[in-house]
């Protein structure tokens, strides 16, 4: 018996390991599980009266994986690569024993098994699962930049083969136990209620105790041999494959394939000790630690609404008014009801409101064929989308959400038409992308009920939604919208007001930046290579005719008229304007930096190069990459200078889910921090001598610099 | 430093490298002493004298593994004394052997050294060899591996070859190759190959399309087009991010045939020569070697070239023949912008994509191709050149006696 492991012998002599990490809803690999794990296996192969075993959980799902918070860091404490990769390499043996220990384990995967929890029953001779619709299994590490690291990469290719086995890994894919039975991960599926007589079955039926590696002559399931035009083409083609997602941006990927390949190739002991050496290559890698520290550790804390005032009664959106049923309208109107919520969907005319709903219909018409959903629950969901043109049936609303047209005077008149009708304390936040929020604010009685939630297109795949604080928004309406947000399962930051807010401002910075380029010669398909070989979803050249030089070109305009002699507009304005004036509007309207062929792949419009030739000299692309990054960084930083932002985390979660940021430089503040707030600023000073202003270093960030300070520990 | 001199070289004809071949049936150290053996008949060279056997050999497994360079002379007979090695410069090996053989003749280490290459490629195929290059995960992703195919298309994407470009220069290949076939240019240099009975399997290059038109090779498919979008595209576009997109223009008619065949070339000192009674009939005035971008790839030769006329104090004027491997058409197409020269200096009797390119020995015959066509026209000087995988060329310039 031990603080995280319950031991029970049976009357057979079957030691039922039941795992119960103290303090956690969830077994993790801790560092006293895992002392307590070896203490356990050690009394079950010392114990004469010990047949067998059954690892299993005494929680509802098996295990995750290891406990990134505690975990790593003792093992980063270590500082020195060889000391971490002797660690790794000393807590395989326990798995080890397990499989040469000469008596038969055998795994109970009661429920989630996922990273070191998978990798704990890959060490048993047998494993069954609990067959259970809300299980999943796998390998995810590489999702924060690491590799299976608990023997993952040499025991998985050895029981399902190769070709499975990296293409788990590399994508770090889950699957639900009857897919794990089909690639052969687990041997068997019971009923819930079967799982430990069928696991002690397994031992009484003389299961044996020894894995397929360790018998003489084993080869890898589907073969593997250098040699041959199988093992050839497979390698050949993921080597490429690897390169062409992670354009070189992500080391894990790789290592993973080169831990399988050159592992398997020998022993299993051999193989280990190869994949802890990786594994320690990637910890030591600055891009894990960007991805555990945004992806998981501050996109986790955002989830569990890190920003929450206190002091606030939890709030529960029972029902929606959703004004306006445009593709904004529609999509939250969809995310909301699939939460359970009843949504009023407003709009000026029945017909556009019906539209609104018809978004949902067409989206979970799609799941329900691809099964994902019950065509009784689609119904379910569709029935509570009311479609309205009456103010009235927004009375007992909980939360109303504005997403009408970006015009100042229907967004006051369908504010006051609201608020006549809803009660005193009910939030009302505009979905408004571009105007203060202050400023529309003044159309509204109620002030501190009036806040801003900018959610990004299309809603029901963008993770993000931007909470914006006006000047008198209240502790108690941004408590009760980042509720709502917990109930769509939507990431939250939290800004305060200004132009463009966070990440509409900092975005277009890049597309600036490129436009910039255009001018100096740069030739554009460079620029576009560069920006996804850095890592963005999309080049900033196409980015700017799919969100369409017509609108830039509105927002110009209407920025000139809110702000007159105060407005700065970007630097490269005059791009977007010869754009406009030729016509060439954007992607929507048949073209604009690019031409769109009818059945074919757009490419870059030539004329552009008659406006703007190409020059002889070109920049190494490295330089573009850091151009498109330091912008958008800088900006970042200005924003949390000016309090628009008031913590680094949101700045790195709303660049990497905003607006794509390339997730493995952990976010905008985290890149600062990669790169070095001295170097950063060095290189913001040299761009601002050869390229202008707009690199220009706020005091406060040179004062950092001096200091060697970070945004983060 | 000694001169090297070459006194006669042969080939086998090329076989088409698939089990329909005529050579299929012809195990690779047997086809190799058949043109070991004709090279000493028709010589009436006393092996004995043969310092070395230096053959090049690019898939070196199986039945080609393990010194078939040595094999082969045991097999065909040669005296004990001819000692064999084995080596690999990818696709330059058969002229990598000769300039190795030369070597070693100029040093005044050997006398006399036979170079040129072996590639049964119906029977090792390409695909069932691996290495580190493409295969090993650290290596392919670390140099930004492509196969060959994906390099000669970013060639063309690049530098702004159109597939009409590349077609018509495979058609002009096609005709120069059949016309020359036809005209007995290459007899005098074919061993016709044998099989266990005495019976001539083959006596000619197999694989020539007379009549290739460029509306023919309009029909055919790209064949790089599906590994390109796997990824290889992408990686291409990684190390050359100037270029928009990958056309994907070579197809097979305009790259080089898949086939089988064996080369050797008599290389020794003039002394040598005259105490065996053998006529020196060209000099080898220099060779060279030279890495190039290896995703690329195929670039190599024209710096090998400037390298070798460099070293030789020569230029392109001083050149009257061109050889340089027809791997893709392409390749060909940007050695003539790069090297300032016209197609009818170059591989004016077609290439590998009318013949074949049997890896291992095609250095041996491109540079036998050259001797001969510069004898029939009576001219001085040649240059033949290949481009290599893993990003090199190597070249060697000769000059008639």
């Amino acid at each position: 018996m031990s603080k995280n492991i319950k031991m029970n012998i049976d009357q057979n002599g079957i030691a039922v390991i039941e795992i119960d990490v103290q303090d956690r809803p969830m077994n993790v690999i801790t560092v006293d599980f895992a002392d307590d794990f070896k203490n356990c296996v050690e009394q079950v192969l010392g114990d004469e009266k010990i047949i067998g075993a059954v690892v299993t959980s005494a929680k509802n799902d098996f295990m995750a994986g290891a406990d990134l918070k505690t975990m790593l860091p003792s093992l980063i404490g270590l500082g020195d690569a060889s000391a971490m990769a002797e660690r790794v390499i000393e807590s395989h043996k326990v798995n080890r024993a397990m499989e040469t220990g000469g008596k038969p384990f055998v795994a109970a995967i009661n429920g989630t098994a996922l990273g070191g929890g998978l990798e704990i029953t890959l060490s048993c001779h047998h494993r069954i699962a609990a067959d259970r619709k809300d299980a999943v299994l796998g390998l995810p590490e590489v999702m924060v930049g690491l590799l299976p690291g608990g023997g993952g990469t040499q025991r998985l290719p050895r029981i399902i083969g190769i070709q499975p086995a990296l293409e788990l890994m590399t994508q770090g894919k889950h699957l639900k136990p009857q897919q794990a039975m089909a690639m052969g991960i687990v041997n068997e599926l019971a009923a819930p209620d079967e799982l430990l007589s069928k696991a002690k079955q397994w031992i009484l039926d003389g299961g044996k105790a020894v894995q397929p590696w360790d018998k003489k002559g084993f080869k890898v399931p589907g073969g593997f041999d250098p040699n041959t035009k199988g093992t050839i083409q497979m390698f050949s083609v993921v080597n490429a494959m690897v390169a062409k997602n992670t354009n070189h941006n992500y080391p894990a990927p790789i290592s993973i394939v080169s831990s399988v390949y050159e592992g398997c190739l020998l022993p299993i002991d051999k193989g280990l000790e190869i994949e802890a050496k990786y594994f320690v290559g990637l910890l030591m890698d600055p891009v894990s630690g960007n991805m555990i520290r945004s992806l998981f550790n501050n996109k986790q804390s955002a989830d569990k609404l890190r920003a929450r005032p206190d002091g606030v009664e939890k709030h529960t959106v029972k029902t929606l008014g959703m004004l306006g049923a445009g593709m904004m309208g529609a999509g939250i109107a969809l995310v909301s009801a699939r939460a359970g919520m009843k949504v009023y969907l407003l709009d000026s005319s029945l017909e556009s409101a019906e539209k609104g709903k018809a978004y949902s219909e067409k989206y979970f018409q799609k799941s329900v064929a691809r099964k994902k959903m019950t065509e009784e629950k689609k119904a379910e969901i569709l029935e509570n989308i009311i479609p309205t043109i009456d103010y009235s049936d927004l009375k007992d609303c909980d939360l109303i959400i504005e997403a009408v047209f970006e015009n100042r005077e229907i967004k006051a008149d369908v504010t006051q038409k609201t608020e006549a009708v809803i009660g005193e304390d009910i939030v009302f936040a505009s979905n408004t992308s571009t105007l203060p929020i202050s400023g529309l604010a003044e159309s509204s009685g109620r002030p501190h009920n009036f806040i801003g939630m900018h959610f990004f297109s299309p809603v029901e795949r963008m993770p993000l939604v931007e909470m914006i604080m006006g000047e008198q928004s209240s502790d108690e309406a941004l408590a009760k919208s980042l509720d709502y947000i917990a109930q769509i399962k939507k990431t939250p930051i939290v800004v305060n007001d200004s132009r463009g807010f966070y990440t509409s401002r900092v975005f277009s910075t890049s597309c600036n930046e490129a436009n910039e380029m255009i001018k100096e010669g740069v030739n554009p398909a460079l620029i576009e290579n560069a920006a996804r070989h850095a890592g963005y979803p999309v080049g900033p050249i196409a980015v700017q005719d799919e969100t369409t030089i017509d609108l830039s070109i509105k927002i110009h305009k209407q920025s000139i008229e809110d702000l007159g002699d105060e407005y700065k507009p970007m630097s490269s304005i005059d791009v977007m304007q010869k754009m406009y004036d030729l016509g060439r509007l954007g992607k929507r309207f048949g073209g604009g930096f690019y031409e769109y062929p009818e059945g074919g792949k757009k490419f870059l419009w030539p004329g552009l190069a008659d406006i703007y030739p190409v020059k002889e000299e070109q920049p190494d692309i490295q330089e573009i990459k850091d151009r498109l990054m330091t912008v958008q960084s800088l900006d970042a930083y200005r924003c949390l200078d000016e309090n628009v932002l008031t913590t680094p985390d949101d700045g790195d979660l709303g660049s990497i889910f905003a607006w794509g940021f390339p997730p493995w430089t952990g976010g905008v503040f985290s890149y600062i921090d990669m790169v070095g707030i001295e170097k950063f600023v060095a290189r913001c000073d040299d761009y601002c001598e050869r390229f202008g202003e707009r690199f220009e270093v706020p005091d406060s960030l040179r004062e950092m610099a001096d200091k060697k300070e970070k945004f983060y520990p | 430093m000694t001169d090297a001199y070459i006194f006669d070289h042969v080939r086998s004809p090329r076989g088409r490298g698939k089990s329909d071949g005529s050579l299929h049936e012809v195990t690779p150290v047997e086809l190799l002493s058949q043109v070991l053996g004709s090279l000493r008949d028709r010589n009436e060279l006393d092996t004995s004298r043969v310092d070395d056997v230096i053959m090049g050999v690019v898939h070196n497994q199986g039945e080609q593994a393990s010194n078939p360079a040595r094999v082969a002379a045991i097999h065909a007979g040669y005296a004990e004394e001819a000692a064999g090695k084995q080596l690999n410069r990818f696709c330059a090996s058969g002229l990598e052997a000769v300039n190795s053989a030369a070597a070693q003749v100029m040093s005044g280490m050997s006398d006399l050294c036979i170079g040129g290459g072996l590639e049964s490629m119906s029977r090792v195929p390409m695909d069932t060899v691996g290495g580190a290059l493409a295969v090993d995960p650290q290596v392919a992703y670390g140099s930004y591996f492509v196969p060959q195919g994906i390099s000669a298309d970013l060639i063309a994407s690049k530098y702004g070859f159109t597939r009409e470009d590349v077609d018509s220069y495979a058609v002009e290949s096609q005709r120069r190759a059949s016309h020359a076939r036809d005209e007995g240019y290459f007899k005098n240099s074919i061993v016709p190959i044998k099989d266990s009975l005495g019976e001539t399997l083959l006596d000619h290059d197999e694989c020539i399309r007379t009549g290739t038109t460029v509306d023919d090779l309009a029909k055919l498919n790209p064949s790089f087009q599906q590994i390109g979008d796997f990824g290889f595209n992408a990686v291409a576009i990684q190390r050359y991010p100037e270029v928009a997109k990958i056309d994907h223009v070579h197809h097979a008619g305009n790259s080089s045939q898949i086939v089988d065949g064996a080369s050797a070339v008599l290389v020794g000192t003039k002394e040598v020569g005259e105490e065996l009674g053998l006529t020196p009939r060209a000099k080898i005035v220099g060779f060279a070697s030279t890495g190039s971008e290896p995703t690329i790839m195929l670039t190599g030769p024209a710096p090998s070239a400037k390298k070798v006329l460099k070293r030789c104090g020569m230029n392109t004027d001083d050149i009257d023949l061109f050889e340089l491997n027809e791997a893709f058409a392409v390749v060909v197409l940007h050695y003539m912008k790069e090297m300032g020269i016209e197609h009818d200096e170059i591989n004016v009797n077609g290439g590998a994509i009318a013949m074949g390119h049997p890896l291992g020995a095609t250095g041996g015959m491109v540079l036998g191709t050259l001797i001969d066509e510069i004898e029939r026209r009576d001219l001085s000087t040649g240059l033949v050149n290949l481009c290599i995988g893993g990003g090199m060329g190597t070249s060697t310039i000769i000059e008639r006696v």
